[in-house]
């Protein structure tokens, strides 16, 4: 055996460790949930059953936490796009002087634990609150998405900064030049251009909102979210019920990727006929002359 | 000092910031050392408005003054609410001496336990850092250098998908693998290797395996994004010009990827340190982790202020990290949170 084909088995077998080290525990929890077993186990399997998803769905407490999840995740979505994207436009622009200090203070949230930032956060909120009268904005859900808003933000500006990057600004001295306003520059050129990013920033800031949970557990208060509802599950016992839920959850995911990714083929097949059709069109005009 | 004072100067403090830096840049321009439009010229009124409102609630708001308010109470006592602003809440140090030497009425010297928590936490997640680097390095650089198309994009959606599975849940799947009836006993049992399970909970081996399971991808993506810019020529170089591989690596690629490297082992570093999800879930009843002992200050103990200088303890200790690897590799902020 040549040092070549030795190196290959090597790397071959390096990427098939990795990824059983990536999936396997995952797959032997998906085994658990459809197995009759009162408690999670692959061995023995006694018989297949899909009461647990059953169970799982009738479980009010999970349901009442995934209500609030998404809420929570549409208020993230809210706040977190827009901060991102006024946080990533004012970066090109602040003064020199004043840029590192600036990004040293709207980067720092994504180097600072979760817990911190919960901690903080409804800390804040508290006396904020009891101190200007506003004691309804006390409430789990709002300081929950506050406290997320608050590193989830930061994503999205590195999403939207590296986008702008890449942005071509005499297409927006094209537009005022045409005498279009600054408000309709950035209505009708940046945000386009920025549409790609704002989607991604969008779904990321969902998908972080919803999966967290270092964060939430402190700001959330009284209130639950699925992933707090489902931290007491996983500490009170092991039931089948829990692989029930990351199956759906997987299930869900994979689901949205794959539709993600026709749409996407879709979309691309769509403009690459159009951009045909233009081709042509402008051929023939030519032809013509 | 009377603590009532805090909060007023707190909530000044980052605008009286943001002012300074504003009337610098005025005399600045001014004295023509800045020209071109001004902010408002460029983006217009409106839009102009929309930029600092939503930036200065960010920043402010969300970010500055909630870490400002959890830095100032945790030099603040433990008072009933009655007794706030009264003669008795005055500034003290009492909650960081409560963390070197536990309470006045124990007898230790030391609040060992609280301690050596702290210190555990730190060397296993340097330790977890580590493991993740060498275990994700080589996949980074197959990615990045050797596969290409659709076996690349195949890899990446692979990686992904596991991460779309919460924390909570990934920390659940070691649990039906290591529990005392869980998979790996139930094998070793089988085999006749064992004739009683072993604990693996109570002796936080599944701890440290799902610790370093939970964050594994965001080691491999800085590194992925380091080395794919490297040109493959310099590589074809250093080979032709006989280097062993490991020289390649250590001397050309390394260095190459300073950035992602630092760039994934801070992130690793900074979540492992302050992981709650995976302590709670697989940690023994005798586990020793920083977060959940931050936890059950406030929610167990209730001492909201001692709590808060436990985490300042923590977000100190993350600040520590980040900046002795910039100063380690030579890098800025920019380069390792890119």
């Amino acid at each position: 055996m040549t040092s070549r084909s030795v190196l290959r088995v090597i790397v071959g077998a390096y990427l098939v460790l990795f990824f059983a080290y990536l999936f396997g525990p995952l797959i032997i929890m998906g085994i658990t949930a459809f197995n009759t077993a009162p408690y999670p186990t692959v061995m023995p399997f006694e018989d297949f059953t899909l009461k647990w998803f059953d169970i799982l769905f009738r479980d009010k407490d999970m349901m009442l936490g995934l209500q609030n999840s998404l809420k929570i995740g549409a208020l993230v979505v809210a706040i977190s796009v827009p901060c991102g994207l006024a946080g990533a436009m004012v970066m090109q622009q602040v003064y020199a002087r004043a840029r590192s200090f600036y990004y040293l203070v709207v980067v720092s949230p994504v180097l600072t634990p979760g817990v911190i930032i919960g901690i903080s956060t409804v800390i804040f909120w508290k006396d904020f609150t009891g101190a200007t009268g506003t004691g309804f904005l006390y409430d789990g859900i709002i300081l929950a998405a506050l406290g997320q808003s608050s590193f989830i933000s930061a994503y999205c500006m590195l999403i939207f900064l590296s986008r702008l990057q890449r942005f071509d600004r005499a297409l927006e001295e094209a537009g005022l030049d045409l005498g279009a306003s600054n408000a309709q520059v950035f209505r009708h050129i940046l945000i386009p251009y920025l549409r790609p990013a704002v989607l991604s920033a969008a779904v990321m800031a969902f998908l972080s909102s919803f999966e967290n949970y270092n964060t939430t557990t402190f700001a959330i208060l009284a209130d639950k979210t699925l992933t707090t509802v489902l931290a007491g599950r996983v500490r009170q016992g092991s039931t089948p019920a829990i692989s029930a839920l990351a199956v759906t959850i997987i299930g869900v995911t994979v689901a949205g990727t794959v539709v993600y990714e026709l749409l996407k083929r879709r979309e691309d097949a769509r403009k690459l006929r159009e951009m045909r059709t233009a081709q042509e069109a402008e051929e023939r005009e030519l032809a013509v002359a | 000092m009377q603590a009532a004072l805090g909060h007023p100067f707190v909530i000044a403090l980052p605008f009286v910031v943001g002012v300074l830096f504003w009337l610098v840049a005025l005399r600045e321009r001014r004295r023509g050392l800045i020209t071109g439009q001004t902010f408002f010229q460029r983006n217009g009124t409106a839009v102009g408005l929309f930029l600092i409102a939503a930036v200065a609630f960010w920043a402010v708001f969300m970010i500055v003054l909630p870490q400002l308010f959890m830095v100032e109470m945790s030099f603040r006592p433990k008072l009933p609410p009655s007794a706030i602003g009264g003669p008795r809440d005055l500034y003290t140090l009492q909650n960081y001496h409560y963390f070197l030497f536990g309470s006045p009425t124990s007898s230790a010297e030391w609040n060992f336990i609280h301690i050596k928590a702290f210190f555990l936490t730190i060397l296993a997640s340097i330790l977890v850092t580590i493991g993740n680097f060498l275990l994700c390095y080589p996949l980074a650089f197959y990615m990045a250098q050797v596969a290409n198309g659709a076996r690349l994009r195949f890899l990446l959606l692979l990686l992904i998908t596991p991460y779309w599975v919460n924390e909570i849940l990934r920390a659940f799947a070691f649990r039906v693998i290591f529990s005392s009836g869980g998979l790996i006993n139930k094998l070793l049992l089988a085999a006749g290797l064992l004739h009683e399970p072993i604990d693996f909970l109570g002796m936080d081996v599944g701890m440290y395996a799902g610790l370093s399971y939970a964050y594994l991808l965001l080691m491999v993506f800085p590194l992925y994004n380091a080395i794919e810019n490297l040109p493959k020529a310099q590589i074809e170089a250093a080979r032709d010009l006989g280097a062993p591989w490991w020289h390649i690596h250590v001397f050309i690629v390394m260095p190459f990827a300073k950035p992602g490297i630092a760039s994934g082992c801070t992130l690793v570093f900074m979540l492992t340190s302050g992981a709650l999800a995976a302590p709670l879930v697989l940690g023994g009843p005798r586990s020793l982790w920083f977060t959940p002992i931050v936890y059950d200050r406030f929610y167990q103990a209730f001492n909201w202020p001692q709590g808060s200088a436990y985490a300042f303890i923590l977000l100190l200790t993350c600040i520590a990290f980040v900046l002795a690897v910039m100063r380690f590799g030579k890098l800025s902020l920019g380069e390792i949170t890119r």
